[in-house]
């Protein structure tokens, strides 16, 4: 079997608190091939911190130390700053929660796609111009013309999150990684987001890492789940085998979702005793 | 008799309408849902009854009785609001103890202590928490001790804005749990305010579709098992959250 | 002791409030800058009370066989032009800064508060005014304003403060606006509200007490400036006059011997510097344990 894309192992991220350093993550490893991968996890699991610490965005006084974190044969760990530059936005991308944020709010939508294209490629205006059009239609903007004149603030969110990935999939990076990507959009905008997100996996042949709270969208959008809790994998499966999970972690927050077709009288909630301490 | 009642109800931002002829009743005891995407006006319509937005138009009555444009003293025994954010809707600087006492103290209510620790033990909150900071508590504590200082004045009507959707699902089921049991319990009437569908169908007993600052359809709780909706964009709505 | 100052769930309100301040002294005694700020404050204010304990003479009376002698053992910062002791009446002096930067705290601190906190918390129209005559007050020049209205009111130091502290309320009514603008719409706000409590209970209640801890640490960075117009006041004959032992007025005495006897002048000039340095340490201290972005975090 050839190297995977991503390969991570013992990874952990650890802040100081004033009891001492605590790791958010803590000996977590996976490796990563072309396919898509989803973490899941409740706020405080360390779901984010794992994706940051992928693409070196820890800062001080984070920590982040792991036995292997190589990246298409390089080692992502010990790679001088200025080199990781070029692999981050490049070969490994990030799309966050609200696009608002991510936006800038005092440049035209289109040269803030150029901008992201020309740091990774020497490219002619002419030629530039061409991949910002296609990439703004490969997210199904209908007029990319006007909307690459438009700012941040005069597009829906909906919109923002599609540019911002267009933003991120125009330097064709190898993997994406999608930290909430639509936690901040409507029920009927979200499956337009991930839809879009899965179809250009597919086509571009990347590797996608899907961070979530939401256990179904992620099992609906990835060929692999890693469940996690108080930093540690609690448990890995298939997607399709999401409904024979065995952790109790994992069928309580299965459990825990309110059902379209609901007829429980009270919803069945977490004991944490069963699996913290152990 | 109904808890609320709302007649072609207008609400407007700096002169744009963002609420248009809302007409909906709610039964003593009922459990009535708004249901919506961003910027349906589904929250605006509840800060109105509340009188968080001054500028609206038509009949908005609580309990019977109609509610004027000023600040209303007496709909504060009778209606009360829990918030979206568990973060933003404590006092920073002040103790569980003292957000609590503070609706007490407004009313010159007596018993501060007793009324306090019982108010506490409803929402199931120990009472070593009584005297911590918002700092010190999660988000899920955080909507307790809020849902608690709603049920501090005893009211009969509860405006729920979206008060689980920052919480995280293992969190949410229990805070669903606590406000179908307090509802039970006090003999409350529910407006709940939502995007998640399966939520409301766990919660309500009947639901308004609103979009674009309109109710299109007001349907039964049900309707989320079988999928019968009328109007296009609430079957739209319904197919999209997974129905 | 420890135990309960720490404990995570306190048992009563008492209990609640000095755990909070017990671990924001905590936090302040971990920054050394504001330790050594705090102990100069803290030497001003025991100098102050003590001052007849302290100071070996009266620092008034005239003992002209003594006069302009230099710093030794018997006069440690040497003697004036009339004779008298310099350290004497820098320690007398202590009491006369401690009045002036505590009066114009005391009054210009919830004179600012108030009027921000009000112009933020209703908007519009109130605002516009409220701030409006705010800005007429802070686009003009504190030393010269303050010049201005100790020249209609009368040279004096009662003047002096009062003078002083109309100059200083508009930079305090600014924050206090800014402060209350970033919560005015906060959730906790509209649901006390809801509660049925008034609007000046609000502001009283629940507005201004989030707006005090940046207020505190203003005040304290002001105060160096406070000092400073005080002196320059005192320097400029409009503040306290003789025989008060004020720092700047003796500044300003010996602005005539400065080349001969430079003790005269220096003495007073270095206790300025060092009680200034002092309240700044402390309010960079302050700012570090009080301010509310860094205060929840922990």
């Amino acid at each position: 079997m050839s190297e995977p894309l991503l390969s991570v192992r013992d990874l952990k991220v650890s802040f100081p608190t004033h009891t001492g350093r605590v790791n958010v993550v803590d000996g977590l490893g996976f490796d990563l091939g072309r396919e898509r991968l989803g973490i899941v996890g409740e706020s405080g699991s360390g779901k984010s911190m794992t994706g940051r610490a992928i693409l070196r965005l820890i800062r001080p006084p984070g920590r982040v130390t792991a036995e292997r974190l190589r990246f298409d044969g390089t080692d992502l760990l010990t790679l001088p700053e200025s080199k990781m530059r070029p692999i981050r936005g490049a070969r490994i991308s990030m799309v966050m929660q609200d696009p608002r944020y991510s936006l800038n709010p005092v440049m035209t939508i289109g040269r803030q796609i150029a901008e992201a294209l020309r740091m990774h490629e020497n490219l002619g205006r002419a030629a530039t111009r061409a991949r910002v059009r296609d990439m703004l239609e490969a997210v199904q903007i209908n007029d990319p013309d006007r909307v690459s004149q438009m700012y941040a603030h005069e597009v829906s969110g909906g919109m923002g999150q599609r540019i911002m990935i267009a933003m991120m999939l125009v330097p064709r990076p190898q993997i994406l990684i999608a930290d909430e990507p639509t936690s901040a959009l409507d029920v009927s905008v979200q499956a337009q987001v991930l839809d879009l997100i899965d179809d250009l996996v597919r086509d571009h042949g990347m590797g996608l890492i899907l961070i979530s709270h939401d256990l179904n969208l992620v099992a609906r959008y990835c060929d692999r789940i890693m469940v996690m809790n108080a930093g540690r994998v609690v448990e890995r499966c298939d997607a399709a085998d999401l409904a024979q999970a065995t952790h109790p972690y994992t069928r309580g927050l299965l459990a825990a979702v309110p059902r379209m077709h609901e007829t429980r009288e009270t919803l069945p909630v977490l004991d944490r005793s069963q699996w913290e301490g152990t | 008799m109904t808890a609320i009642s709302l007649q072609n109800l207008d609400v407007s931002y700096d002169g744009n309408r963002v609420v248009k002829g809302a007409t909906f009743d709610v039964a003593e005891g009922e459990s009535f849902a708004l249901v919506g995407e961003s910027g349906s006006g589904k929250s605006t319509v509840l800060k109105a009854i509340a009188g968080l937005a001054p500028e609206w138009a038509g009949t908005i009555e609580v309990l019977g009785k109609p509610r004027s444009h000023r600040p209303d003293r007496a709909l504060a025994r009778q209606c009360q609001m829990v918030f979206q954010d568990p973060y933003g809707s404590l006092h920073p600087r002040k103790t569980v103890d003292s957000v609590l006492s503070e609706a007490l103290k407004i009313h010159g209510l007596g018993n501060r202590d007793e009324r306090v620790e019982q108010v506490l033990t409803d929402v199931g909150l120990d009472r070593r928490f009584r005297f911590r900071y918002p700092h010190q508590l999660s988000g899920g504590q955080r909507q307790r001790v809020a849902i608690a200082r709603a049920l501090m004045l005893e009211p009969k009507v509860m405006l729920l804005d979206e008060p689980t959707s920052a919480l995280d699902v293992s969190v949410q089921a229990e805070i669903l749990n606590l406000l179908k049991r307090l509802r039970a319990e006090h003999n409350l009437t529910y407006l709940m305010v939502s995007h998640d569908l399966p939520v409301v169908g766990f919660m309500c007993d009947r639901m308004a579709v609103m979009t674009k600052g309109e109710i299109v359809e007001i349907a039964p709780g049900t309707a989320l098992h079988d999928g019968a909706f009328t109007h296009p964009y609430a079957r739209a709505l319904y197919a999209a959250s997974g129905g | 002791m420890r135990d309960w100052l720490m404990s995570e769930s306190p048992e009563s309100r008492v209990q609640a409030g000095a755990g909070r301040a017990w671990r924001a002294l905590l936090m302040l005694l971990r920054n050394p800058l504001a330790v050594i700020g705090g102990l100069i404050v803290l030497l001003l204010i025991v100098t102050a009370v003590a001052a007849p304990l302290i100071a070996p003479e009266s620092g008034v009376g005239q003992d002209l066989p003594n006069r302009l002698l230099p710093p030794s053992w018997d006069h440690w910062m040497g003697t004036d032009e009339l004779g008298r002791d310099i350290f004497s009446r820098v320690v007398y002096g202590a009491r006369i800064t401690l009045l002036i930067v505590g009066l114009v705290a005391v009054i210009s601190a919830p004179l600012g508060l108030i009027v921000g906190a009000v112009a933020g918390y209703f908007g519009g129209w109130t605002d516009k005014i409220l701030m409006g005559f705010t800005d007429i007050f802070l686009s003009m020049p504190k030393l010269i304003l303050a010049l201005a209205f100790v020249a209609a009111l009368g040279p004096g130091i009662e003047n002096a403060i009062i003078a002083i502290a109309i100059t200083a309320w508009p930079a305090y009514a600014r924050i206090a606006r800014a402060e209350t603008l970033t919560f005015r719409n906060a959730e906790f706000v509209a649901a006390t509200r809801l509660l049925g409590a008034s609007h000046g209970r609000i502001i009283l209640l629940h507005v201004l007490p989030l707006c005090t801890s940046s207020m505190i640490i203003r005040v304290t960075l002001d105060m160096a400036g406070i000092i400073l117009t005080a002196a320059g006041l005192g320097f400029l004959g409009l503040g306290a006059q003789p025989p008060l032992p004020e720092w700047g007025a003796m500044i300003s005495r010996g602005r005539v011997f400065i080349l001969d006897q430079w003790w005269v002048a220096t003495m007073p000039g270095l206790a300025i510097i060092l009680v200034s340095l002092g309240f700044c340490f402390l309010g960079d201290g302050l700012r570090d344990v009080l301010d509310p972005k860094s205060a929840g975090k922990s």
